[in-house]
């Protein structure tokens, strides 16, 4: 099987912190890592090639700077990992984004299966993944937090977690799954995995590298446009009770119901 | 054709409630314009009383295309029937529920065309002047709101977080026409198979839907008590959910994970039990209506942002409030009888 796991590099998010006047993530001193979405992915993907045989691709677009997660997807098991980095997809929205992976993709030659992560932690949209099948015309399942049947060559299936429950379905190879957290919980890098990683070549697509409409790309080929960001307030200036002992609990109770009651957010029927 | 699209959402036939939702949203947005609003309906027995009912709820026009082919979400179908229906009627602005469905479809419609989509928005305006749809949503872990626009690419395409607004009240005397729409063979995609839904899983929950999120952290400090969370989401009709802490812990099961590596929730009311508060945490629930914290440590994050929060036992506090919402429920039923 040949597995291709496109992951994204993006701010250490515990760590996030906001310029409280411009309104705009402070990126200096930032740490990147690893989409921790995409993980579940990659380890999705190390366990079909333990079971079933092959290899598996890995591959992000992003600055130069980015092989760095490329090569600690490869310390988890990733065979290769190619970047793909030019100052003209600088900008690119989850369209722009899926059109220029999926044409990555198809220089990558034949593959069996697609596994992406459900989002990216920063961007938060969840798009690119549906994205990518739309392009390459691939069978999609989203949400996949089980993988129960896979026959090489034909096809697997999955359980999609959804708002009513598992929605068991069958995809036929070739196929794009996103992943949850439920699906494996990811290994550690092993040392010999990071030598490995750390040694390993990774090949550079620039645009020039790729069959590409330039109309597409980047900024200017985003059909959506940012118009302002703004930093909601963090608080809501609620109220804090304090009920070290029983009779301040017995209070402190009486004034949570009495609040909910004033926002109808108790059930109707009786009244204390 | 109505240049405002909201996609209705059904379940074994049923409609969700996110649809109306939608309708609210869109009919404001249609009254701006100056245009009509239409729901879609993609799915399979839905009866013409319910799909009425989207006319009640603010639609000037229902489509309903229904066969029993459509009856389980699989996307490449759906994108087929949503993409035909774009470029035959080439509406302005079309809103999805952030559902697993509406968040699967819809990218892949954007793709297929050339349309710009913004992801689970909580606020929606038209631009004046341009007419253009203004999107507003967080992102960053819920750091920051963006407010995005598409300018030259139509549809103007967005996913809505559910529960962000209420549905508009309903008008029986509200006239609108429901239109069915024969589902044409060739766009029936048949790679992908629905079996439908694994019947054993044990510890599902749909904490996306519920008014009412009860969720519990570390302080919880055994599965166990998880039940004393479980007993007061039934006393306020909601649901369970947890800290990925808690579920790490092997406390409850991952579908009721909220936050950055869970779902996102926006609920009338969400309690928080034992909950620290970590960004992560937040980040699933700071659009939620009301929030309330309980936690024995006043410095706990979750109590900055809650709009009520104790400082105490989080047991003693539990206990307490389940003890009084029995009392209440029982006066409820003496006062019936």
């Amino acid at each position: 099987m040949h597995i291709i796991v496109p992951i994204k590099q993006v701010p250490e998010t515990s760590n996030v912190k906001m310029d409280p006047v411009t309104g705009t993530m402070i990126r200096a001193g930032v740490g990147t890592v690893v989409n921790p979405l995409d993980l579940f992915a990659i380890e999705t993907a190390v366990r079909l090639k333990e079971a079933h045989g092959g290899r598996i691709t890995t591959l992000t677009m992003g600055p130069r700077g980015a092989d760095k997660a490329l090569r600690e997807a490869m310390a988890m098991g990733c065979d290769d990992g190619v970047l793909i980095s030019d100052r003209a997809f600088a900008g690119s929205d989850s369209w722009a984004t899926s059109y220029t992976l999926s044409q990555a993709i198809r220089k990558l030659g034949d593959f069996d299966l697609i596994v992406a992560g459900e989002r990216a932690t920063d961007g938060d949209t969840g798009q690119v993944g549906p994205g990518i099948a739309a392009w390459l015309d691939l069978p999609l399942a989203t949400y996949v937090a089980a993988i129960t049947r896979v026959e090489p060559a034909r096809g697997l299936t999955v359980e999609r977690l959804v708002e009513e429950g598992y929605q068991v379905v069958d995809l036929p190879f070739p196929a794009l799954i996103t992943v949850v957290k439920e699906v494996a919980a990811p290994r550690l890098p092993t040392l010999r995995g990071k030598k490995r990683a750390k040694a390993a070549e990774i090949p550079l697509f620039t645009a020039a590298d790729l069959d590409l409409e330039p109309s597409y790309l980047g900024l200017k080929g985003s059909p959506t446009k940012v118009v302002k960001v703004a930093t909601p307030k963090v608080t809501r200036g609620g109220t804090l009770v304090r009920a070290l002992d029983e009779d301040a609990v017995a209070d402190a109770v009486d004034q949570l119901l009495a609040f909910l009651d004033a926002r109808d957010l108790l059930p109707t029927g009786g009244r204390a | 054709m109505s240049f405002v699209w909201t996609l209705a959402e059904q379940h074994e036939g049923r409609l969700k409630a996110v649809s109306y939702e939608l309708l609210g949203r869109g009919r404001a947005l249609a009254d701006k314009l100056d245009t009509k609003l239409a729901s879609l309906l993609i799915g399979d027995g839905v009866s013409d009383e319910q799909l009425q009912t989207l006319v009640h709820h603010g639609a000037d026009e229902v489509y309903a295309i229904q066969d029993p082919r459509l009856a389980s979400f699989t996307c490449e179908t759906y994108s087929n029937v949503l993409v035909h229906l774009i470029k035959t009627y080439r509406p302005s602005v079309i809103l999805a529920a952030a559902t697993s469905t509406g968040r699967t479809l819809m990218p892949h419609v954007a793709v297929r065309s050339h349309a710009g989509l913004t992801a689970d928005c909580t606020e929606l305006d038209i631009e004046p002047g341009t007419g253009h749809l203004l999107q507003t949503r967080p992102a960053i872990g819920g750091n920051i709101m963006a407010t995005i626009k598409t300018p030259d690419h139509r549809p103007q395409m967005a996913t809505v977080r559910p529960k962000s607004s209420r549905p508009l009240p309903a008008d029986p005397t509200r006239a609108g026409r429901v239109i069915e729409v024969p589902l044409d063979l060739v766009l029936v995609d048949e790679r992908v198979q629905a079996r439908g839904y694994r019947g054993d899983a044990v510890d599902f929950v749909n904490l996306e839907e519920a008014d009412v999120v009860i969720a519990g952290g570390r302080g919880m400090k055994k599965a166990e008590h998880f039940a004393l969370l479980q007993g007061l989401a039934k006393a306020l009709g909601g649901a369970v959910g947890a800290t990925r802490d808690a579920v790490d812990r092997g406390w409850i099961g991952y579908p009721h994970q909220v936050g950055l590596s869970g779902k996102t929730i926006s609920p009338r009311l969400y309690v928080g039990a034992g909950i620290s508060g970590a960004i992560q945490h937040l980040a699933g629930i700071k659009t939620s209506e009301t929030i309330v914290s309980i936690n024995s440590d006043p410095d706990a994050s979750l109590h900055q942002v809650a709009d009520f929060g104790i400082v105490g036992d989080l047991f003693q506090v539990l206990n307490e409030l389940q003890r009084r919402l029995d009392e209440r429920r029982r006066g409820g039923e003496e006062d019936r009888a």
